[in-house]
C-alpha cells in the first residue's frame, strides 16, 4: 500500500474533532484499540489499522463526514461488512474507513412492481429475509451471503451460484442513492427500468467503493419458484464433464446452477462433511428449478446427456434431504479446505470451452510450484475457483502461493476469460490489471474516476496498479 | 466515410475536424439530428467468434442484426433481449446493426428479464479521440476493472464509436404460448399484469393493448408451458376468461409498436413504475401501448406536445421517440437529468470525447 501521508496523521485530532462535530459520539471510532477492528477484511494476510472508523446511521450522516473528509483532503474507504476476499476495504493508516453496517434498515417493500428499497448495510441473505414470508427473493446470492453487504455487493458486482439463471448484482440492481466524495447526494435509478441518459448505475455497480458510497439499493426481487431440484453426476475424467456441461447448455436446458468439483476437491469435501460423494476425477452438480413435474421433464433431459458421456455417477435427489446431502459437501468446500491448511482462493473467469485445458495446466502448475490446489467452480459461466492451499506459517509459502496465483490468472486472460469474475480487483489483483487491459484501456477507467472523485480520495490505492495512478493520487 | 477496419476507424476519428453524424444501419434515428460528416460503422462486419456451448456471441459493430439472427436461430439460440425492428415506427429504412442496437441498448417486450445492456458482456470502441478501448470480453462473469460495457450501452454514440461487440446468448425455448385477457381497464391490465409476473410461473412477456387485450407470454418445454397456462388462468380468475394462443406471433407486433405505425402525431416512451402507469398514461391522453408489466408506455399524441409537461409529475423517464422537426426542435428528445447527474454525464463526455465531435447534441 502507498505510504501514509504525515500531514494527515499529524492531523488526527483535528480530523477526528470534525467527524465527531457531525456525527454522534458513539459513530466515530479513533481509540488504537478499537480501530484495529477494522484493520483487515476477509484478505487477512493484509493488516493496517485506519486514522479512525465512522459509522454513520443516515444518507445525511454519510454526506456530512464525506463533505469533512474532502475538505481535509484525507482518503476515504467505504466498508460494507468487510467480507472482501480481495482487500477491496483494506485500510491505509491516514484513512477514514466509512462502514454502513449500521444502515441495515428496509425501507420500502414493493411486490407489485417487484422491488425492495434498503439501507446499503444491510446483509444480502437479510433481503431476501425481509420478502420471502411473501414467496420472494434476491436473487445474486454470494456464499458470503450470510454477512455480506449490498453495499459490498455493488461495490463488487457480485454473483454467486444462480447467476446463469438470475444474472449478477448489477442486472438485479435498479437504483441507488449514492453520496459523492464531496458530500452530494444522487438518485440515480429506480423502480422504473433503465436509464434517461448514460448508465451511470451500470459503472457504479463494481467500481469497488471508488466513485461514491451507496446508501441505499432498490433491488429487483423475484417470485421464488415452485421448487427445486439437483443432481449429481460423477466423471472420470475433467474433460468429459467439461464437454457434458457444454452440451447441456447446447440442449436447451437453462439450469439455475451447475457446479464443478475436481478429484482433490471431492476427497476434502468429502472427509469434512460426509456427504457420500463418490470417488472420482470430477463432479458436476446440476440444479433445475420448477413444478415437480417441469423438474422432472428438465431432470431427464440432463440425465440423457449426462449418460451419452458415461458418467461413473448419476444421483437425483429424491427428497429434499437428499437434495440437501448434495449440497452439503459442495456448499462446505471452503470450510473443508480452511480445515486442512491456509488457502488463497481465485475467481477468474474462463470460457467454458477452456475448461479441460485450464484444469491441466492448473495441474502442472501445481507439480511445479509444490502447491495443492483444488478446483470448485460455477461451471455454467466459466467462474472458476482454485484454491490454492498453503501454510500461512511456513516462510515464503505465502509468496510462493501468490505467484503460482498470479500464474493462474494470467492463463484464464490468456484462454479469453478475466482475472475476477466475482470477487472484485480490489488490492489482491491491481497489479494483475495490465494482464488484462492495455495502457489505454486502463486510462479509460481512470477517466471516470477523475469524472466522480476528481481529488481520487475515495478507495484510492485500489483496482489500478499503484504505478499507474501514482501521479492521480498525489493530485 | 465508412471504414471496413478498426484500425483505419480509429484513423478517421482521429483525424476528424469536426462533428461526425455516427450510423450504422440508420434504423433507430432519434433526437435532435447531427449535423456532421457521416461516419457509416457498416464496413465494420463479420462474426468474430460464435461458441454455442459457451452462448457466446462475438461480432463487429457493423453486423447486420438479420444476419446474426439466422445464425443463431441456426443453432436453436437467440439475443435474450428481443431487439426492436423501429423501421415501421420511425418510416426508416436499411439494416439495422449490432452496433446501433446496443448504442441505443434497443430492448423489446423481454426486457422484463433483462435489457440489451444485461446481454452485452464486452465492446470495444474509438473514443473521440481515436484511441480503441476495449472492456468486459468474452465471459459473462467479469468484475475486472470499471463496467464501461454498461456505460456505453445507451451511450448513443456519444462516448465513442463501437467497433466490437460481444453478447451472451440463450437458447430458444422449445414452445411458446401467449395468453390473453379481454375488457380490462388500463388499471387492472396492470394489476393482472402484477399477478401474473409476481408468480412463480415466468412470463417473458406482458403486454395491454386498450381496446384489444391484455396479453401474457410464457416460454419453454410444451409441457411446462401448458401447466403454466392452466395455473396462471386460475391465478388471474377475478380478471375473466383467458384464451391461450399457441406461439407468440403477437409479441413482434408489441415489440415494433404496431398499432402506431403509419399514424399522424408525435410518439413518446416512457419507463414508469408500474403501479402508476395508469394514472400516468389517463394524464398523458392520446393513444397508449403498455409493455413491461405496465413499466413501458408508448403513447401516440397530437404533434407538438410536450408530454413531459403533461405527465408530470412521475418517477422515470420519457423519450421522445418519434417527433416532427418542430417538436423536436422545441423539446428535448431525451429526458433532462438532475443537475448533478447532468454535471457527471457531461464530465464523461467531455474526457471520452474532449473534442465533442461523437454524435454532438444529440442526447441534448
Amino acid at each position: 500500500m502507498p505510504k501514509p501521508n504525515p500531514a494527515i496523521l499529524a492531523r488526527k485530532a483535528q480530523i477526528v474533532a470534525r467527524l465527531q462535530a457531525v456525527l454522534p459520539a458513539d459513530a466515530v471510532i479513533f481509540e488504537p484499540h478499537e480501530t484495529r477492528a477494522y484493520e483487515c477484511d476477509a484478505l487477512t494476510a493484509y493488516r493496517c489499522p485506519p486514522l479512525a472508523a465512522v459509522l454513520p446511521r443516515t444518507t445525511a450522516e454519510v454526506s456530512a463526514v464525506l463533505r469533512v473528509c474532502f475538505e481535509e483532503g484525507v482518503p476515504v474507504v467505504p466498508r460494507g461488512s468487510g467480507t472482501s476476499l480481495a482487500g477491496g476495504a483494506l485500510p491505509t493508516a491516514d484513512c477514514v474507513i466509512l462502514g454502513v453496517a449500521r444502515m441495515n434498515g428496509v425501507l420500502e417493500t414493493d411486490y407489485h412492481n417487484r422491488f425492495i428499497r434498503v439501507h446499503s448495510g444491510r446483509t444480502n441473505l437479510s433481503v431476501t429475509g425481509a420478502v420471502e414470508a411473501d414467496g420472494f427473493f434476491y436473487a445474486p446470492d454470494p456464499s458470503s451471503q450470510l454477512a455480506c453487504a449490498i453495499a459490498g455487493n455493488i461495490a463488487m458486482n457480485s454473483g454467486g451460484a444462480h447467476c446463469l439463471k438470475y444474472g449478477v448484482t448489477t442486472n438485479n440492481l435498479l437504483g441507488v442513492t449514492l453520496v459523492q466524495m464531496d458530500g452530494t447526494v444522487l438518485e440515480i435509478g429506480g423502480a422504473h427500468m433503465d436509464a434517461p441518459g448514460l448508465d451511470l448505475l451500470g459503472v457504479i455497480c463494481g467500481s469497488e467503493g471508488q466513485l461514491g458510497v451507496v446508501t441505499e439499493a432498490t433491488l429487483r426481487i423475484l417470485p421464488k419458484p415452485e421448487g427445486a431440484r439437483p443432481v449429481l453426476i460423477g466423471f472420470d475424467q475433467n474433460e468429459v464433464a467439461g464437454a457434458c456441461v457444454s452440451d447441456i447448455i447446447k440442449a436447451g436446458v437453462l439450469p439455475v446452477a451447475i457446479e464443478f468439483m475436481d478429484r482433490p476437491c471431492i476427497r476434502a469435501c468429502e472427509a469434512f462433511a460426509k456427504a457420500g460423494y463418490p470417488d472420482c476425477e470430477a463432479l458436476l452438480i446440476v440444479e433445475v428449478e420448477g413444478s415437480p413435474a417441469e423438474i422432472d421433464e428438465q431432470l431427464a433431459l440432463i440425465k440423457a446427456i449426462a449418460m451419452r458421456h458415461n458418467p461413473v455417477e448419476l444421483r437425483e435427489a429424491a427428497d429434499e434431504d437428499q437434495a440437501k446431502r448434495i449440497w452439503l459437501g459442495r456448499k462446505s468446500a471452503f470450510g473443508a479446505m480452511g480445515q486442512i491448511n491456509d488457502y488463497m482462493c481465485l475467481d477468474g473467469t474462463i470460457p467454458v470451452t477452456a475448461l479441460p485445458l485450464v484444469l491441466r495446466r492448473i495441474g502442472e502448475m501445481s507439480k511445479e510450484y509444490g502447491l495443492d490446489v483444488a478446483n470448485v467452480f460455477h461451471a455454467g459461466d466459466g467462474n472458476m475457483h482454485p484454491l490454492i492451499l498453503f501454510d500461512a506459517n511456513k516462510p515464503g509459502d505465502l509468496e510462493v502461493c501468490e505467484a503460482m496465483g498470479a500464474e493462474i490468472l494470467k492463463l484464464c486472460v490468456e484462454v479469453g476469460g478475466c482475472l475476477t469474475g466475482e470477487h472484485g480487483v480490489g488490492i489482491e489483483k491491481r497489479d494483475l490489471m495490465a494482464v488484462q487491459f492495455a495502457p489505454d484501456d486502463m486510462e479509460a477507467q481512470l477517466r471516470v474516476k477523475d469524472v466522480f472523485d476528481p481529488a481520487w480520495l475515495l478507495n484510492p490505492a485500489k483496482v489500478f496498479p499503484l504505478s499507474v495512478t501514482a501521479g492521480r493520487r498525489a493530485a | 466515410m465508412r471504414p471496413t477496419t478498426e484500425a483505419e476507424l480509429a484513423v478517421l476519428v482521429r483525424g476528424a475536424n469536426g462533428p461526425l453524424r455516427i450510423v450504422g444501419g440508420g434504423t433507430r434515428g432519434i433526437g435532435r439530428a447531427v449535423v456532421g460528416e457521416t461516419l457509416e460503422t457498416g464496413g465494420l462486419a463479420g462474426i468474430s467468434l460464435y461458441e454455442p456451448g459457451a452462448l457466446t456471441l462475438v461480432a463487429w459493430a457493423g453486423t447486420a442484426l438479420a444476419g446474426v439472427e439466422a445464425v443463431l436461430a441456426a443453432e436453436g439460440q437467440r439475443l435474450p433481449f428481443e431487439v426492436p425492428d423501429m423501421r415501421g415506427l420511425l418510416g426508416t429504412a436499411g439494416d439495422s446493426t449490432l452496433g446501433g442496437v446496443v448504442a441505443a441498448n434497443a430492448s423489446g417486450p423481454r426486457r422484463l428479464q433483462g435489457a440489451c445492456r444485461d446481454s452485452l458482456i464486452g465492446v470495444r470502441f474509438v473514443d473521440g479521440m481515436g484511441i480503441v478501448v476495449k472492456n468486459g470480453g468474452r465471459v459473462m462473469k467479469n468484475v475486472t476493472g470499471y463496467d464501461l460495457v454498461k456505460l456505453l450501452a445507451g451511450s448513443w454514440g456519444t462516448l465513442g464509436v463501437l467497433s466490437e461487440v460481444a453478447f451472451k446468448l440463450l437458447p430458444v425455448p422449445e414452445t411458446a404460448a401467449t395468453l390473453g385477457l379481454s375488457g380490462l381497464s388500463d388499471a387492472e391490465a396492470v394489476a393482472a399484469m402484477s399477478a401474473a409476473l409476481g408468480s412463480p410461473f415466468e412470463v417473458t412477456g406482458a403486454a395491454h393493448w386498450p381496446g384489444q387485450g391484455t396479453y401474457l407470454r410464457i416460454e419453454g418445454f410444451a409441457a411446462s408451458v401448458a401447466y403454466r397456462a392452466a395455473r396462471l388462468a386460475g391465478l388471474l380468475t377475478e380478471f375473466g376468461e383467458m384464451t391461450v394462443e399457441e406461439g407468440a406471433a403477437r409479441w413482434s407486433g408489441i415489440r415494433d409498436v404496431v398499432p402506431f405505425h403509419g399514424r399522424a402525431g408525435d410518439v413518446w416512451r416512457l419507463s414508469v413504475k408500474p403501479s402508476d402507469a395508469a394514472g400516468i398514461a389517463a394524464r398523458c391522453g392520446g393513444e397508449v401501448l403498455y409493455d413491461w408489466g405496465g413499466g413501458l408506455i408508448w403513447v401516440l399524441v397530437a404533434e407538438g406536445t410536450d408530454l413531459r409537461a403533461v405527465a408530470a409529475p412521475f418517477a422515470g423517464h420519457a423519450t421522445l421517440v418519434r417527433g416532427s422537426a418542430a417538436t423536436r426542435a422545441r423539446v428535448a428528445s431525451f429526458h433532462p437529468e438532475p443537475p448533478a447527474v447532468a454535471t457527471l454525464t457531461a464530465g464523461l463526455r467531455a474526457k471520452f470525447d474532449p473534442r465533442g465531435i461523437l454524435n454532438p447534441g444529440l442526447l441534448a
